[in-house]
């Protein structure tokens, strides 16, 4: 067994073969600089435990990147500066101009964005380390790179060409350019698994095969599955996929760094895989799906066909006016926002409306489902943007108890996180689902484009029908303006 | 570095990842997915070497895009990760607390 994988000679081979010689590129002090940086990222994260914490953590994780970039570039780089420092600028300033302008309810395609754009990276370092593996020190003098290298490589390659291409779709059905409902193929699950079965097959052969229509075809098989597996998962399920595809990023990251044994790599991608991995679990979870059933996708398509034979049900309507009163003579409040209100842009007059209501001396609360929006977090991040203080938004089960103390629960682009069909009804395709107990405050408002349309789920709602409940039908933004002028006066 | 410390390092770090992401606020799952995008682009690492080797011109050209690509993601990926921390505001009320504290 011992010696069977003489991997460890070739780190060696290039830091002293390639970098200037000078106390720089003594080997240990870069091996603690990739440290370094890979502890500094988990800092990062961990800052993100509060909001107070959260600043400082993010200049660790830069802090990390640049140890991570410039000790490459002392050890590697400096003959092609140039070049490097000209390919840094241009996507520098495309990522920082980007990220300055992004509207915040846009933040789900721009994640997506950014996470083929790792992907693609993936691919392209794989590729560059198969045709010139000496300078990664993984082939010997004679271009034959060791198996273990092969593999990882090729695993890098695949779960970041996945990544991508996954990815790109993520972005095109989040950005609206794409339908977001499920495309189903017949016969999916079984061209999945064999093209799956296909690219292990392949990367297995690679270990005997160094040539290069292998990891051609396990790279064009990696951006096909990826597409198939992206294309039938839509609408509500979208949170999932994009955490997934965020694991991805970071299992790919980790492949590529095992191939280079940078210890900085493989500590991020460990961190990312389970980052994205965990928020994939919340995310599954809040919706009482398993993850292989989201994966499988299709969801919402086959329900929604059942919706003609739903029964006509007396339901009331009110007026912003109607609303104003109710929401002024409240002790307390509470909101619950979805997805409606992202698409409606209505977070700067909702908090608006909450700013009026406390004047008056009412107790504003929101509450936010895990799964509300299109990602993890969505929601706070649109109602941080429109100043809502983090200490009046709150978590499901830390709010729930309190709905029989409440004199209005105003739901706002949201449905199916306050269906109470997914506590009693087994059939819905919902059940089990943990929602708000919004039937228990005194009177519900629910804003609404039409009666017509039905949550994500494609599942009626007894909440519109119940005696306390007032529907406010109109666009978002709009009711609330509505709202705010009744109340102002 | 062999293998199994290689691996032992990705093991562990599989394990910090975990207790660290469960202690993260959900309300900051959002700037969570940005910044781990931002950190995952460390793949630069690998971007800058391939960038760099003598030996392949195509494998420059392929490491050179792949900075870039890289670049957008660290650049973008901690820029809008800062914009939306500073977002995040507790609510300002008068602390009249801390006085009295200092008085005991």
């Amino acid at each position: 067994m011992s010696g069977a994988v003489p991997v460890a000679v070739h780190t060696d081979y290039i830091l002293s073969d390639i970098a200037p010689a000078g106390g720089l590129s003594v080997s240990p002090w870069v091996a603690l600089a990739y440290l370094a940086a890979g502890v500094l990222f988990i800092l990062a994260l961990r800052g993100l435990s509060s909001p107070s914490t959260s600043q400082r953590g993010n200049r660790y994780g830069m802090i990390g990147m640049g140890i991570a970039v410039v000790t490459t570039l002392l050890t590697h780089g400096l003959a092609s500066l140039p070049e490097i420092g000209a390919a840094i600028a241009v996507g520098g300033g495309i990522g920082i101009i980007t990220a300055r302008r992004i509207k915040m309810t846009d933040m789900p395609q721009l994640v997506a964005a950014f996470h083929s754009l790792v992907g693609l990276a993936a691919v392209l370092v794989g590729w560059a380390a198969y045709l010139n593996p000496q300078a990664f020190g993984i082939a010997g003098p004679d271009g034959v790179i060791e198996a273990q290298s092969r593999v990882e490589m090729g695993l890098g390659i695949a779960i970041g060409a996945i990544t991508f291409s996954g990815s790109v779709i993520a972005f095109l059905k989040l950005a609206g350019k794409m339908s977001g409902s499920p495309i189903m193929l017949p016969g999916r699950h079984v061209i999945n698994l064999a093209t799956l079965a296909a690219i292990l097959g392949l990367i297995g052969w690679f270990t005997q095969d160094q040539g290069l229509w292998v990891i051609a075809t396990v790279t064009v098989l990696a951006f096909a599955i990826g597409f198939l597996l992206i294309i039938p998962i839509g609408g509500a399920d979208m949170p999932v996929v994009v955490s997934m595809l965020n694991s991805y990023s970071g299992w790919a990251a980790a492949a590529m760094g095992f191939t280079l044994h940078n210890t900085a790599m493989i500590i991020t991608g460990a961190l990312v895989g389970s980052s994205g991995a965990i928020l994939s679990y919340i995310m599954c979870k809040a919706m009482n799906r398993s993850f292989i059933s989201v994966i499988a996708g299709g969801f919402g398509a086959v329900a929604a066909d059942g919706g003609e034979a739903r029964e006509q049900r007396p339901w009331k309507r009110g007026s912003a006016e109607d609303a104003a009163f109710l929401l002024g003579e409240a002790e307390q409040v509470i909101i619950i926002p979805g997805y409606g209100m992202a698409v409606a842009q209505a977070q700067h007059v909702l908090r608006e409306m909450g700013d009026l209501l406390k004047a008056r001396g009412v107790r504003v609360k929101y509450a936010i489902h895990p799964v509300a929006g299109r990602m993890p977090g969505h929601m706070n991040v649109l109602l941080a943007e429109a100043n809502v203080p983090y200490d009046d938004v709150f978590e499901l089960e830390d709010i729930n108890g309190e709905f029989a103390q409440t004199d209005v629960a105003f739901i706002i682009g949201a449905n199916d996180v306050v269906n109470p069909a997914a506590k009693t009804d087994k059939t819905s395709p919902i059940y089990g689902m943990p929602v708000f107990d919004v039937e228990k405050a005194k009177t519900i408002m629910f804003i609404k484009r039409s009666m017509g349309g039905v949550g994500y789920a494609g599942v009626d709602n007894d909440v519109f029908y119940m005696d306390q409940t007032m529907m406010l039908l109109a666009d978002a933004k709009k009711m609330v303006e509505d709202i705010n002028k009744a109340l102002a006066h | 570095m062999d293998f199994i410390s290689t691996l032992s390092i990705f093991v562990m770090a599989c394990f910090v990842g975990y207790y660290v992401v469960w202690s993260v606020t959900p309300a900051l799952h959002t700037p969570l997915m940005a910044v781990t995008n931002a950190i995952s682009s460390v793949i630069i690492v690998g971007a800058l070497i391939a960038a760099a080797a003598a030996g392949s011109g195509y494998a420059n050209w392929l490491g050179l895009i792949a900075v870039a690509l890289a670049s957008v993601n660290i650049f973008g990926g901690f820029a809008v990760t800062a914009r939306m921390l500073a977002m995040y505001k507790k609510k300002d009320r008068p602390v009249p607390v801390a006085p009295a504290e200092k008085a005991k």
